[in-house]
């Protein structure tokens, strides 16, 4: 396939899930704006006022790169998760499938949508933040770097899921039981330092304390994780998703008899 | 070249269904090919594996001489597919559908928006292009995927029963622009249930039963082999029994209807004289199923029974 043809389809891919994303703003990008901002309030403002300091800075400006780590996390994997579920559920996916588009210009497209409603979320977020607080960018290359990484990373986990989800009860249990507990306890709210050795430990393993930490550096300049493991981690997780993705596309694993 | 080369091709499921068991079927390009059988025949499994929707066990499709297993893309590149189930955005409007299909081939939005009014228009959809297509009629989601199926321009087009539970009307426009679309120089696989409309557009044909094809030949020779037609009459005085005419059939379905297995070198003439001596008279007259119907089941019916 030449690269024109290629690069069409994944143009076209995009403009769909932007275009989607747009069409339904009221469950795409709302939500997330209202839970962060009551993120703010209830805990930056009500409560954070009384745990004064942490890693150095205020509460609440501790809390802002966590906050927006969150909701670009939760945008890119829940629009994934949907949008590629729904198009197997619908059977439309089969409009991609007949088409000589090859697999990661799919993967391509559909990574490329959901890092778009990451995108838009984590920038309303941002801007919500400055509403109750100010922070200066120490390191702009690693902050949208890091964003950008992390975006991706959570998008094509939406798609593994997507593809091995039957029905729509299956796409809300990953979110629930592992998305979830693994971002609160992935550094948000607080800085590692403050748990006891074995728990530290504990959150070593968990990826996320990484992309948090990594994103904290980039807006604060501060990280419980030393930075170049922060890429490691999210550049192999990246690798292995995408060539565990490309390998389920391939097989057609859910969507191909 | 041939449009479509099909090699000993198998297909086992999962479960272990055999639904093709070493098919080899060749249409010319340009051909109108009906591809007929019961539910359940294979159809669709065959369908499925040109379009790469299915993965063959073993065999090989070739479509324009590029081989499906091998170059998917470059052979996909010739086909559109108007399949059996919706399978579109039903949430999308009519024109966005068509338009995000060319992009998927590497048309430019230009380009794919001229083709989608074209081809909107040309199946009387035009009217619908901006309404969501949840909302419209099932007769025009079917032509929706015909007007998404050809905005790639494909050498070979695909139909699997484009026409299902379709009012005849529309179904007659439909089969005009498919017949125009094909005189064109697209070459086309039809599927149906409407047998009559095999008859009436295809060229050759293909007849599948559990998995194996047992007819491949063209319309004219496989229609001439129809040794008998059956034909129903109304009479204006109700019949006790059936009456005897040599070397034909009649059977009495109720007292004013008559059933007449017509052999072939016999005329009408001779049944309608027949008839006339036994003082029966014939109010109207009508053919029992049309002639591919009748051979249809024989066929799938001698393959049930071997």
């Amino acid at each position: 396939m030449n690269a024109s043809v290629n690069w069409t389809g994944y143009k076209t891919i995009v403009r769909k899930e932007v275009v989607r994303i747009l069409r339904i703003w009221a469950q795409t990008v709302v939500p997330p704006a209202i839970t962060m901002t009551l993120y703010f309030i209830v805990f930056g403002n009500l409560i954070g006022r009384r745990i004064g300091e942490m890693g150095g800075f205020d509460y609440m400006q501790f809390i802002v790169p966590g906050l927006i780590m969150m909701s670009v996390i939760t945008s890119s994997y829940g629009n994934m998760v949907s949008s590629f579920f729904g198009a197997k559920f619908g059977r439309h996916i089969e409009e991609l499938l007949i088409s000589p588009l090859p697999n990661w210009v799919i993967l391509a497209g559909y990574v490329t949508g959901a890092l778009a409603r990451g995108m838009m979320v984590g920038a309303v977020v941002m801007v919500i933040s400055l509403f109750f607080t100010r922070v200066e960018v120490q390191h702009p290359l690693v902050m949208v770097s890091v964003l950008l990484l992390t975006s991706i990373v959570f998008a094509m986990a939406g798609m593994v899921n997507a593809i091995f989800a039957n029905k729509f009860d299956d796409i809300a249990i990953v979110p629930t039981f592992i998305l979830t507990p693994l971002t609160y306890l992935g550094g948000v709210f607080y800085s590692i330092s403050l748990l006891p050795d074995f728990w530290q430990k504990i959150s070593a393993f968990n990826p996320i304390l990484y992309m948090v930490n990594g994103f904290r550096y980039g807006i604060l300049g501060v990280s419980d994780v030393p930075i170049a493991w922060a890429y490691a981690i999210i550049l192999a997780f990246g690798v292995i998703l995408a060539s565990l993705c490309l390998w389920l596309l391939h097989r057609g694993i859910g969507m191909r008899s | 070249m041939n449009a479509l080369e099909v090699n000993n091709l198998k297909k086992t499921y999962a479960n272990g269904v055999q639904a093709l068991k070493g098919i080899s079927l060749n249409i010319k390009d340009g051909d109108f090919f009906a591809f007929l059988g019961p539910n359940g025949a294979g159809k669709s499994t065959l369908i499925g594996i040109i379009s790469s929707l299915v993965n063959a066990s073993s065999g090989e499709v070739k479509v324009f001489g590029t081989s499906v297993q091998t170059s998917r893309s470059k052979a996909m590149s010739h086909i559109g597919l108007v399949p059996q189930e919706l399978n579109f955005n039903q949430f999308e409007k009519p024109l966005e559908i068509i338009v995000n299909q060319a992009g998927y081939y590497g048309i430019d939005r230009k380009t794919a928006l001229h083709r989608a009014e074209k081809y909107l228009r040309q199946l009387q959809l035009w009217d619908q292009h901006d309404k969501i297509s949840r909302m419209l009629s099932g007769g025009m989601k079917r032509r929706l995927m015909i007007a998404r199926a050809m905005v790639n321009e494909p050498r070979l087009l695909i139909l699997d029963e484009p026409t299902a539970g379709v009012d005849i009307e529309i179904r007659r426009s439909m089969w005009e622009f498919i017949r125009e679309i094909n005189e064109n120089g697209t070459t086309v696989l039809l599927t149906t249930h409407y047998l009559e409309e095999a008859e009436e557009l295809c060229r050759n044909i293909a007849i599948i039963d559990h998995g194996e094809i047992i007819q491949n030949t063209d319309m004219k020779t496989l229609l001439g082999s129809l040794d008998v037609e059956t034909v129903i009459l109304d009479v204006r005085e109700p019949l006790s029994t059936a009456p005897q005419i040599d070397d034909m059939k009649l059977h009495l379905r109720d007292p004013f209807t008559l059933e007449v297995s017509l052999p072939k070198e016999k005329s009408l003439n001779a049944l309608f004289s027949s008839l006339d001596n036994e003082r029966i008279s014939v109010l109207s007259m009508r053919n029992k199923a049309n002639r591919l119907e009748e051979l249809f089941l024989r066929l799938v019916d001698s393959g049930s029974t071997t």
